[in-house]
């Protein structure tokens, strides 16, 4: 179980509204993620939902039955810190059963599960240490492993990779999809990282200033952004927004058109523009194109590779069937 | 720090702190050496400073003379309980400030310390009145209390700038891993804070110890302690030097020896925790 | 940051402490009151009734009241000047490599230790005898005639036992906070031409400010009721008679409940008025 819904919930520090009423229900069994930019409210919401903070009004519902005035400890959801949160006073094994000893599980149940999570998070070698002797990725595992035992009706994440290199963040962003593949409990994870919400979440609730902007699967949100804040949020590299004429041409404010739905060509296309840095992937290449006549930077991507260089004039044109148009508030026209 | 300092500045370093070092430590280590010697030689011109004949028997006498083990347990019960006390009331109170501040935060740790500048003796009379009502005068209950209250303002202090280097995220996974609030600050918050917990036990425990206004004014021959028993010999026993040195040796020492063994906290805490 | 539940705990939590420190500090202070307003001799009828202002009238007007202020004023302010002007000094020495820095430490924190009355004791006795002290015998060494420290130049040698007691304090502090200056800011400074004067000025003087401030406020509460020292050496004699010792001398000496109470709401308010300066400076640099 692990069925979480927002009623009308808003959130406001003294006279500062940072959520205003929202609504939002999370399926059971669903992976779902608070994206959005830092300072948009997703930390506080994840906060509220785990009841480190109290609401301001509304209701909180978890499994049907009204957690509002439910202390944290009582509302039976596990939580990832990004600091990781782990006691440093406690050998790795005391930190995952702390929470089974708080419960007041039997010894033998305690020892079971600490087994358990240990050997499906490579973490039994290390058992007998302490936090401070372990790596940011061991300590991570640590932190889920705590989580883990305490069989909870919803795991919730905050930031957990953003402390971790580069390198080790792609493959916890695995480890942790197949978690949830394996467990097929509730997860709520909030970043600010898209591409971590694109590849991990069922579900994706894009957030600005406290507001819910969209929520959908990422592929929803990737070929039908519902007002252009997604649109530019959502994709890497982000989807190249144009105003005036040119938009309205096509009868809207703005128009986006994704960097990988233009083509190139040396010679002929419907926009030109001079080549101001090109990015070599190997995979991909990356071209920021100057005066277009567009915006500032016009960035298109290819895939494979193309020779060209600084200063040269190259052609784009849009896919005409992938353009994004948006109305004078930014609202997606169909 | 990286830089490579010359071998003769170090060594001029090295005089110079040591040679500064000794002169602040001497009054201490003439008093300890004094008390090894006869009257005679104690007084003796030129002073000796080494060359003398050892002895135990000023020890001997200071023993006789008054009892210093009661003197020495009054010291150890009041020093103590009242830190131990303090200790007890301040955690909770510098767990709310430290963890869950509010605008009034910083004005009651200010009113908290403003009230250490009242001055004692200003409010020494009615204190007298009132334990002589409640039977507590010349009682270590007594002092255990007047002692606890004095040096609480101090203790939440220093509990609370060691409680604010704690991250709250660890706090509040406690709460969700389902710890009562009873269970976070016993197994969480108190196991992190030990180096804190132990600085201030110390410093408070050794400002108890040398308190020398309330312990002086509120005793008699019950529960005065050692600052008490140091006092009966100003003059004329003051005059009979090598005494005096077995005294004083006797009422520090226990405090030097504490100091010698934990000057990893008492140097963290004589800072009261407010310079890092 | 935190829910409603954990607010009333933090308040229930607070509550213990802030009540005891709140009768602590009102109690006696609203008994003071009302004996400074009476007539109030324990020994000789015990209340004597209402005098109005009686008390607080007779406790300026008395020949010993300014020279109390005077001491007091001059006991605080020589411990502070003398105890952070080398407590700076040291700090900056012991911050130097050196071997045996450790050992340094223990000794010069060494005073902080021993108790009032003991070194009240061993400095009046030991050192101060003007005929068998060892600074009598230092004089005589280089053939000048042995001061009587305690009764020619009492205040002064209050003022250096005291400052011998809390040097260690305030040395302690400072290091700590030099310990904690980036040393690339000095050598930045460096790079920048500013020689070691200057750089001390410009850098390491600021950065000890909070430090500073700190080794202020805490010794001025200790030593505006210095009192074992005195008690101990002159026992007020000799121009040593400070507020605080003044007051308990009315009330202990002289049995004169009344007066002493009126003088200890004089001594209330003149450390309230120091204390309102230091909390100011204090409350500032408390978050910082």
């Amino acid at each position: 179980m692990g069925h979480i819904r927002l009623n009308q919930v808003s959130k406001s520090f003294g006279d500062v509204q940072v959520i205003p009423p929202l609504d939002l229900t999370i399926e059971d069994g669903e992976f779902t993620v608070f994206v959005g930019p830092s300072g948009c409210g997703k930390s506080t919401l994840l906060r509220l939902i785990a009841g480190l903070e109290d609401i301001t009004s509304g209701h909180i519902d978890i499994d049907g039955a009204d957690a509002t005035n439910v202390p944290p400890a009582k509302r039976g959801l596990a939580m990832v810190f990004q600091s990781y949160a782990l006691y440093p006073h406690m050998s790795v094994r005391k930190n995952i059963a702390f929470p089974m000893k708080m419960a007041g599980l039997p010894e033998a149940e305690q020892t079971r599960r600490i087994d358990n999570a240990a050997s499906a998070l490579n973490l039994t070698d290390y058992l007998d240490r302490r936090p401070g002797q372990l790596s940011g990725g061991q300590r991570q595992r640590v932190a889920i492993g705590r989580a883990i035992v305490r069989e909870p009706a919803a795991f919730l994440f905050d930031e957990p990779l953003s402390n971790l290199d580069a390198a080790l963040r792609v493959g916890m962003r695995l480890e942790i999809s197949e978690l949830h593949k394996r467990l097929k409990t509730t997860m709520v994870y909030v970043t600010h990282d898209q591409v971590e919400a694109m590849t991990m979440a069922d579900r994706i609730v894009v957030l600005r200033a406290g507001m819910i902007e969209q929520v959908g699967s990422p592929l929803e949100l990737y070929h039908t952004p519902r007002n252009a804040f997604v649109a530019g949020f959502i994709g890497s590299p982000k989807m190249n927004l144009i105003e005036g004429p040119e938009a309205q041409k096509h009868g809207a404010a703005i128009i986006g058109i994704r960097p990988e739905h233009t083509d190139v060509s040396k010679t002929e296309g419907l926009w030109k523009g001079v080549v101001g840095v090109a990015e070599h992937l190997g995979s991909d290449t990356f071209i920021h194109v100057h005066d277009t006549g567009l915006a500032d930077t016009f960035t298109v991507r290819i895939t494979g590779d193309i020779q060209v260089r600084h200063g040269d004039t190259i052609h784009l044109s849009p896919q005409m069937d992938k353009l994004h148009r948006f109305d004078a508030r930014g609202l997606r026209i169909d | 720090m990286a830089r490579a300092v010359t071998r003769n500045r170090k060594i001029v370093n090295t005089a110079l702190a040591w040679g500064i070092g000794l002169l602040i430590f001497f009054p201490i280590l003439w008093t300890i050496l004094t008390s090894f010697k006869t009257e005679a030689q104690a007084i003796s011109d030129p002073p000796v400073f080494l060359a003398f004949d050892w002895t135990l028997e000023n020890y001997g006498i200071v023993l006789e003379r008054s009892n210093y083990m009661r003197f020495l347990w009054n010291s150890v019960i009041i020093a103590g309980g009242s830190t131990v006390l303090g200790i007890i009331v301040a955690v909770p109170a510098a767990w709310s400030m430290a963890f869950v501040p509010s605008r009034r935060t910083k004005d009651i740790l200010l009113w908290m310390l403003s009230t250490k500048m009242l001055p004692a003796v200003g409010v020494l009379y009615p204190i007298y009145l009132i334990f002589i009502r409640l039977g507590i005068l010349d009682s270590r209950t007594g002092l255990v209390i007047v002692l606890m209250l004095m040096n609480l303002p101090i203790i939440v202090w220093m509990l609370y700038t060691y409680f604010r280097e704690i991250p709250g995220e660890i706090l509040e996974a406690a709460r969700m891993d389902g710890a009562s609030l009873k269970n976070e600050i016993v197994h969480v918050l108190m196991p992190m804070a030990v180096p804190g917990i132990a600085s201030t036990l110390l410093l408070n425990f050794i400002l108890a110890w040398n308190e020398a206004f309330w312990t002086l004014n509120l005793t008699a021959a019950n529960a005065a302690p050692l600052t008490a028993f140091i006092a009966s010999y100003s003059s004329p026993e003051g005059l009979f030097f090598a005494k005096l040195s077995a005294a004083s040796t006797m009422a520090i020492a226990p405090i030097l020896i504490l100091g010698w063994f934990s000057q990893k906290q008492l140097v963290s805490g004589l800072t009261f925790g407010a310079v890092k | 940051m935190a829910t409603r539940q954990s607010r009333s705990a933090a308040r229930l939590m607070m509550a213990p402490a802030v009540i005891l420190l709140l009768g602590w500090m009102l109690v006696p202070l609203i008994m003071t009151l009302l004996f400074s307003f009476k007539k109030y001799l324990p020994l000789r009828g015990g209340d004597l009734g209402w005098v109005g202002f009686d008390n607080y009238i007779r406790f300026v007007s008395s020949s010993a009241f300014w020279p109390s202020i005077y001491a007091t004023l001059v006991v605080v302010g020589g411990v502070l000047i003398i105890t952070v002007g080398f407590g700076i000094l040291l700090a900056i020495l012991l911050n130097q490599p050196m071997w045996g820095q450790g050992i340094v430490r223990i000794l010069v924190i060494a005073p902080f230790f021993v108790m009032p009355t003991v070194s009240a004791l061993v400095w009046k006795n030991m050192f101060m005898d003007p005929v068998n002290g060892l600074l009598a015998h230092l004089w005589k060494f280089f053939g000048a005639t042995p001061i009587e420290w305690l009764s020619q130049a009492s205040l002064q040698s209050i003022v250096m036992i005291v400052s011998w007691q809390w040097l260690p304090f305030a040395t302690l502090i400072l290091l700590t906070a030099i310990q904690s200056l980036d040393s690339e800011q000095l050598e930045a400074a460096e790079m920048d031409g500013a020689p070691p004067l200057k750089r001390f000025g410009y850098i390491t003087l600021p950065h000890l400010g909070r430090a500073i401030t700190v080794v202020v406020l805490i010794q001025t509460i200790f030593l505006l009721s210095v009192f074992a020292e005195i008690f101990v050496t002159t026992g007020g004699a000799f121009g040593t008679r400070t507020l605080t010792y003044l007051i308990y001398q009315r009330v202990l000496e002289s049995q004169n409940v009344g007066l002493g109470s009126a003088g200890g709401v004089y001594a209330i308010i003149l450390a309230n008025i120091v204390a309102i300066f230091l909390m100011r400076a204090v409350g500032k640099n408390l978050d910082a």
